[in-house]
Formats: structure tokens, C-alpha cells, sequence
């Protein structure tokens, strides 16, 4: 690049330099979702077979790129809890904690192996049902998903190596509750090792994603997993409260936001049920001036824009040292100006649907409260669909501390970016949050990135890369981003007990 | 009160002599001295101060004598979070030998001191032999978790073989500040069989110690105030749990407590109280401290966080 180019890119740091909507016009490329079987109304899967819900209602989930109703699922009660918890207990009682681990695991190896066989299926459905990219949901969600199954399975009958003098033994039943964010990921995170530690399961699927966890159910139910062994009931909040507060379930697992995690830790109290919970978290994604820059902004990309903002370890905090901020911003704004916003099915979309239409409307009130509190606000010239629920990718430049859109989680595409000077500097205001899942440093020099991820307050800890996950490597929080491990050998720790 | 104290004068004026342990301490050595008493106080960032609140609660000991110790207040224990926490990173930075090395220097000088613990322990009511067990079962503990403070990382640590290219491994950090509702049953080994643990584990804590059998604490306390445990790693404070208990698990800035309890309405508050910052709380009840099980590694891994970092493999 001359002289006069850098120069020109310095003066129009707050523009971008490219303009992609204009330069390379994509021709949609959409995933068919002509191979999906979806029915048009889905029960309650309760010890084995599909149960009508008690009160007969239904609510519909919709396709939040479209606004179009997917199918009506079950609305399930306390009743329908009830009797779910009851199938997970008799099964637990007279099958599963009885069945020699082995077998066990070949019951986990066989439904990580049929969500491999019908990964595509469940990829079209995720996407339809989310909004998620279905690059995303091909290439991650699902083969994550029966990975993590996979992994699992081997460990049923291997548990006493991972707890050295100690004899672990399973806990009983499990009540799971999951978001909407990652939906077969998630009830893939919480059922494979509740059942390989010899637990069953009564798992609640988020209200507006419910469809791949049915189908979840579908393939359990092929698979010839004994009946109650594991039990999905759909609903809204009320479902996860009867879930929550059942006194014959032994154990809570949630993933969602602090606010409700604190509520459910609250409700448990006093009951003797053992707990995990993974929260919501307002990460930092630090970038020094030794980084390899270009590699530094896809990182920053992905941190933030992944799965529309819509994960908890969502590189939300961006810290750039001074001496290459306005670099990092430049590249960093043109790098957005190339995402395209757009339909999930559509294998060139990098930025899908807002899940839903009440998170854009928490969304869009951050974009007021960020431009309301001095940010400055950029956005690239892309265009959106005019159906459906869509954000464009959103810098905030000019933030502080105190700022909320630094100090909230929004869960969106919106980046808040500050800058500093010193290692000091850094790690002080990255741990200033109550928050602790994750953190992402980028660097060329072994020694600092040593000494950042030691040093920063956080579970999960991406040095070079960001958003990374896999079966074998433990994911949880610190602080108020929750307690426990999933993934892993540390992630067994929570469905077991230790004689 | 000079005159009751001359020791030039060892058969004047007798029968003055209060009825106290100077009076115990007297006919037991046949001497005429009075002996000086020990005002037990509350030990924070290192110091011995008062309670802030100027209280104080009576503990008659198996002599008749009474003792007066620190009714502690919130006040107390706000303080002493400030100390737990300004202390809890360099601690949890120093090396896990290091960190070995000075719990096992704790351990020796406990052992030089070890007949004050086991008087004390007789005084509020152990028997001689009872006293002797737990002071000796209390060191040997100490020492064992010394032993862990440089180990613990490689049995709770895993690299993680993940499918993509990158080096993936999780290891321990401490969980932080950590309030601890010691045993009121087991005033000395209840005490360091969980304080031992958490500091092994680079924590530091604020310690609430037995009430009626608070002795032992303050003594171990006046021992770790002279050993190389930094000022603030160890807070002990004496009082009521009635009073207390709701500070201990409220407070914003612990990240955990452990409470020894069996009473539901003690531990569903604390985890009431708990879920404010989703703190995590530990209880559980102990009958038996001696038991050999009580003695495990996975009473640092319950204050610990598993922390997994990932880096790129390639160029």
C-alpha cells in the first residue's frame, strides 16, 4: 500500500474504505429443504412415546427469517413434568442405573451415530428454526452435536479412571434446561454426559427453538434407548419452573441468562439438588500491537458475529492497544462491509435471523442506549431482508467502562470497542465485569500470551483463535457466568457423584 | 490490684484473689505469680484488632473460668473481605512449592505449640487423650494438604485432545475469596481440615470460627500470624453464626463459602443468599473428622475453577 493510500485510509478511518454491496453481487446459493420431514405438530416425549400435553395446549415456532410457522409444539404443564420425571425415575430405578456401563455406551454411540446419518436434516431444520447461517449450523451445530455424543459414549464405562481414589456413581434424574441459541448443541451438552455418567434426563428445549431437540427425540426413540431414559417436554418458563422446583428430580443443568440462573439457584435452595449453570458472560477480545492483524479481525469477526452474537462466549468487549487502533478499525470495518446479512439458508450468508422478535427488540434498544450513552455507532452499507428479524453488524467506537453497552450482555451482533496502552491496563478493565466465560487475546509473543490467560478471569480462553469448541474440552465460567464444566473429562464431574 | 498480684507477698492477702484461672493457675503450680491472661481477639490482614463493634460473648471453660471473646460484626467481616481479597491474587501467584513449603512451615510451628492447643482443647471439655488426637490429627492434616499445594494441578488438569489443530488444555485457578462456616463440633481440626484446602488451593478466606469451642482458632490464628502466610490469606473471626451467617454468604465480593452444617434453615439460607452472585457454596456435615476419607484432594477441587486455553497449531 503507498504512502498516500495509508494516509487516505487514516483520514477515513470512520468510513469504510470498500463498499461489497455494490462491487460483488452473490447469487443466492440456498440450502433445499425439500428432504426435511417436519410434522405440523409436535407432542411431548415422555417414557418413550409421544404424549399429548395435559391441558392440550400448543404454542407455534416460527421461522425467524420468514415469520412463517415451522409446526405447533406442546405446551407441557406441571402434570406433564410430573409424569416425565416419573418415567425418568422408574427408568432409572429398573433399567439404566442397572444396565452394565458398556451397554449403555453403545445406546450413546448409536444416537451420535444417527444424528451423523440425518446431520443434513438437522442442520435445515436448525437453520429454519434459529436463524442461524446454515454454514454454521452444517459445519458446527450438528457435527458438534453428535460429537459430543460420540465422545461421551466411550466414557460410560471408564469413569473411575477420571477420579482417581474415588468411586463415582451416578446421581439419579436430571431436569436440563437449554436456550435457544445453540439447540441441538445444547441438549447434546446436557444429555450425553447425564447418561453416560448412568443418569436419565427430563430435558425442556427453549420455547422458540424447539424442533431439532424433537427430532432429537425421534432418533432416541429409533434408536431403542429404554423408554424414560431420557424425556423432552416443550413449554415456555412455567415448563422450566415445574422442571426446577420437582422434588424427585436430583439434579438441575441450565444454560441461559445470569438473571434466570440466579432465580433457579435461588429456588433450589435448601432442596439437596445439585446444581450447574452456565450463564451469560460479556468477554473480552484483546488485540496487542504484535498481533498478526489480519488474522486478529477475522477473530474479532468471529467473536462477535458468530451465530449472530447469539453465544455467551461472544467476544462482546473489544480492546485494541493504541499504537494500532486506527489499523485494527479500518480492516475491521471493512472486513463487515464484505458480511452478508441475509437469508440462513443461503450457504453464503455470514450474518442469519435474529432469533427472535423480542431479542431484536432488546437489541435495538441497546442501539439506542450505546448512541444515548456517546458511542459512536458504525454500521456497514449492507442491505437486509425486509421479512424477518435481522441486525446489521454493529461497532460502538468511543466506549468507557462504565458504559452498559460494555457492561451488559446485548447477545447481538454489536461490538462495543475501547482501546489501551498497557498489559496492566488491559487485564484490569477485561476482568472489570461480573462476568467470567471467556476471553480472547491475540499476539505473536508465547510469553504474554501466557501471561494474559493466566491473568484474565475466565473459563474458556482463546489465545490466537476465538470460538472455538469441542467434546473434549471443558466450557464453563467464573464469577457470575456460573459453576460447573461441560465438555471434557471435567465435564462428568457434574453428573456424578464421588464416594 | 497490685496488691493482689505481688508475688513478694505469696500468702498476703489470698483469700482477695479472684476466683479465676489465676487462682486455678496457683494451687496447680504450688507458685505464688498470677498468671497473665490472654485476651482473645479476631485476627484480620494479619492484625489482632477488637471487633469493631466493641462486643463480646463469655466462654466458661471446664476450669469455671471465663473467657471473653469478640462478638464479630458485618463490619468485621466486610473488613476482613477486604483483606481476603487485596491478598488473594499475590498468594494465588506465588508458586504451588512455595505455597507448600509455607503451609508445612505453619504445620511445624503448630507442632512447637502444640501443648497450648491440646490444654485449650482440654479446657473446653476435650479429655486429655481426645485433645492429644485432635491437636496431632490437626498437623498431620496440615501437613498433608501442604503436600498437595504443588500437585493438585496435575491430577485436576487435562490436555485436551480436541479434532481441529490447536493445543487445548485446562488447568486449576483458584475460585478467590472464600468464606468458611467452620464446624462448631470440631473447633481445631474442623477448622483446618477445610481451611488447609482452600489455601492450598491459592484462595484466601474469612473464617468463622466454632463458637463455643473458639479457642483453638485464635491460637491458630496468633500461630499463622507468625508464620509466612501473608497478611490476609487467613481471616479468623469469633461470634454467632445467627449473627453472621447471612454476611458470610451475601457478601458481593466472596466467591464462595463453605458451611458446615446439618440445620436446613442454616443451609437454605446460605444458598439463598448465594445465588445473589452466584457464589458457590459448599455444605456438607462431618461427623467424624478423623476419618481418613475427610483427608482428600477433592476438597481443593471444590474450590477451584477449571480454566481451558486454546492456541492455534500451525504457523
Amino acid at each position: 500500500m503507498s504512502k498516500k493510500q495509508d494516509k487516505k485510509h487514516q483520514q477515513q478511518a470512520a468510513e469504510p474504505s470498500l463498499d461489497f454491496s455494490k462491487a460483488l453481487i452473490y447469487t443466492p446459493a440456498p440450502e433445499s429443504s425439500a428432504h426435511i420431514r417436519l410434522k405440523k405438530q409436535y407432542d411431548l416425549f415422555i417414557n418413550g412415546t409421544w404424549v399429548k400435553p395435559s391441558k392440550g395446549g400448543y404454542f407455534e415456532t416460527i421461522n425467524p427469517s420468514t415469520e412463517q410457522v415451522l409446526a405447533k409444539v406442546a405446551e407441557g404443564t406441571q402434570e406433564d413434568v410430573d409424569k416425565a420425571v416419573k418415567a425418568a425415575r422408574a427408568a432409572y430405578e429398573n433399567v439404566w442405573s442397572k444396565m452394565p456401563a458398556r451397554e449403555r455406551a453403545k445406546y450413546i454411540y448409536r444416537i451420535a451415530r444417527l444424528i451423523q446419518e440425518r446431520a443434513r436434516e438437522f442442520a435445515v431444520i436448525e437453520s429454519m428454526d434459529g436463524g442461524k447461517p446454515i454454514r454454521e449450523s452444517r459445519d458446527i451445530d450438528i457435527p458438534l452435536a453428535a460429537n459430543h455424543f460420540f465422545y461421551y459414549a466411550g466414557w460410560a464405562d471408564k469413569l473411575e479412571y477420571a477420579f482417581p481414589g474415588k468411586n463415582p456413581e451416578s446421581i439419579g434424574v436430571a431436569g436440563q434446561i437449554i436456550p435457544w441459541n445453540f439447540p441441538l448443541l445444547m441438549a447434546a451438552w446436557k444429555i450425553a454426559p447425564a447418561l453416560a455418567a448412568g443418569n436419565t434426563v427430563v430435558l425442556k428445549p427453549a420455547e422458540s427453538t424447539p424442533l431439532t431437540a424433537l427430532k432429537l427425540a425421534e432418533i432416541i426413540e429409533e434408536s431403542g434407548l429404554p423408554a424414560g431414559v431420557v424425556n423432552i417436554v416443550t413449554g415456555a418458563g412455567a415448563t422450566g419452573a415445574a422442571i426446577v422446583n420437582h422434588p424427585d428430580i436430583d439434579k438441575i443443568a441450565f444454560t441461559g441468562s445470569t438473571d434466570v440462573g440466579k432465580l433457579i439457584q435461588k429456588a433450589i435452595a435448601g432442596t439437596g439438588k445439585k446444581l450447574t449453570l452456565e450463564l451469560g458472560g460479556k468477554a473480552a477480545n484483546i488485540i496487542f500491537e504484535d498481533a498478526a492483524l489480519d488474522q486478529a479481525v477475522e477473530g474479532i469477526v468471529n467473536g462477535i458475529f458468530f451465530n449472530q452474537g447469539h453465544v455467551c462466549c461472544a467476544g462482546s468487549r473489544l480492546f485494541v492497544q493504541e499504537g494500532v487502533a486506527d489499523k485494527v478499525i479500518r480492516k475491521l470495518k471493512d472486513r463487515m462491509a464484505s458480511l452478508i446479512v441475509g437469508d440462513p439458508m443461503d450457504k453464503n450468508t455470514d450474518i442469519g435471523a435474529i432469533n427472535s422478535p423480542e431479542q431484536l427488540k432488546k437489541i435495538n434498544e441497546y442501539l439506542k442506549i450505546g448512541v444515548n450513552e456517546g458511542g459512536e455507532v458504525f454500521q456497514p452499507n449492507c442491505s437486509i431482508p425486509s421479512k424477518g428479524y435481522f441486525c446489521k453488524p454493529t461497532l460502538f467506537l468511543n466506549t468507557s467502562q462504565s458504559h452498559r453497552v460494555v457492561q451488559e450482555e446485548i447477545f447481538g451482533p454489536v461490538l462495543a470497542v475501547q482501546t489501551f496502552r498497557t498489559v496492566e491496563e488491559v487485564i484490569e478493565k477485561a476482568n472489570n465485569t461480573p462476568y467470567g466465560l471467556s476471553a480472547g487475546v491475540w499476539t505473536d509473543k508465547g510469553s504474554k500470551i501466557f501471561n494474559m490467560t493466566t491473568k484474565l478471569k475466565a473459563g474458556v480462553v482463546w489465545a490466537n483463535t476465538y470460538n472455538k469448541f469441542d467434546p473434549s474440552s471443558p466450557f464453563g465460567g467464573f464469577r457470575e457466568s456460573g459453576f460447573g464444566r461441560e465438555g471434557g473429562l471435567h465435564g462428568l464431574l457434574p453428573y456424578l457423584n464421588l464416594r | 490490684m497490685a496488691s493482689t498480684s505481688t508475688p513478694k507477698k505469696p500468702t498476703a492477702k489470698k483469700t482477695d484473689v479472684a476466683q479465676n484461672n489465676g487462682q486455678a493457675e496457683k494451687k496447680q503450680t504450688g507458685s505464688s505469680r498470677i498468671k497473665v491472661q490472654k485476651t482473645y481477639k479476631i485476627f484480620i490482614n494479619g492484625q489482632f484488632p477488637r471487633t469493631e463493634s466493641g462486643r463480646y460473648y463469655p466462654l466458661t471453660l471446664s476450669d469455671s473460668s471465663i473467657v471473653n471473646l469478640c462478638l464479630s460484626s458485618r463490619k468485621d467481616i466486610r473488613n476482613a473481605v477486604v483483606a481476603a481479597r487485596e491478598a488473594q491474587e499475590k498468594w494465588a501467584a506465588r508458586a504451588g512449592l512455595n505455597k507448600s513449603q509455607i503451609l508445612y512451615r505453619l504445620a511445624e510451628m503448630l507442632e512447637t505449640r502444640s501443648s497450648q492447643f491440646i490444654e485449650e482443647l482440654q479446657l473446653m471439655g476435650a479429655t486429655k487423650e481426645s485433645a492429644i488426637k485432635e491437636t496431632e490429627t490437626a498437623i498431620d492434616r496440615l501437613i498433608y494438604y501442604a503436600g498437595w499445594c504443588d500437585k493438585f494441578n496435575a491430577i485436576f488438569s487435562s490436555v485436551n485432545p480436541v479434532s481441529s489443530s490447536h493445543f487445548n488444555f485446562s488447568s486449576n485457578e483458584p475460585t478467590g475469596v472464600v468464606t468458611i462456616v467452620a464446624a462448631e463440633e470440631s473447633g481445631l481440626l474442623g477448622l483446618i481440615s477445610v481451611m488447609a484446602p482452600v489455601i492450598a488451593g491459592g484462595n484466601t478466606c474469612v473464617v468463622l470460627a466454632s463458637e463455643s469451642k473458639a479457642l483453638g482458632a485464635v491460637t491458630l490464628a496468633e500461630v499463622i500470624a507468625t508464620s509466612d502466610i501473608p497478611a490476609g490469606v487467613v481471616n479468623i473471626l469469633t461470634g454467632t453464626r445467627k449473627e453472621l451467617l447471612a454476611h458470610m454468604a451475601n457478601h458481593m465480593d466472596v466467591n464462595a463459602i463453605y458451611l458446615h452444617s446439618n440445620k436446613a434453615e442454616e443451609i437454605k439460607e446460605v444458598e439463598t443468599l448465594s445465588a445473589l452472585n452466584v457464589k458457590r457454596a459448599r455444605i456438607e456435615f462431618v461427623s467424624n473428622w478423623f476419618e481418613p476419607k475427610e483427608e482428600n484432594p477433592y476438597r481443593i477441587q471444590d474450590f477451584i475453577e477449571v480454566k481451558t486455553t486454546w492456541h492455534p497449531i500451525g504457523i
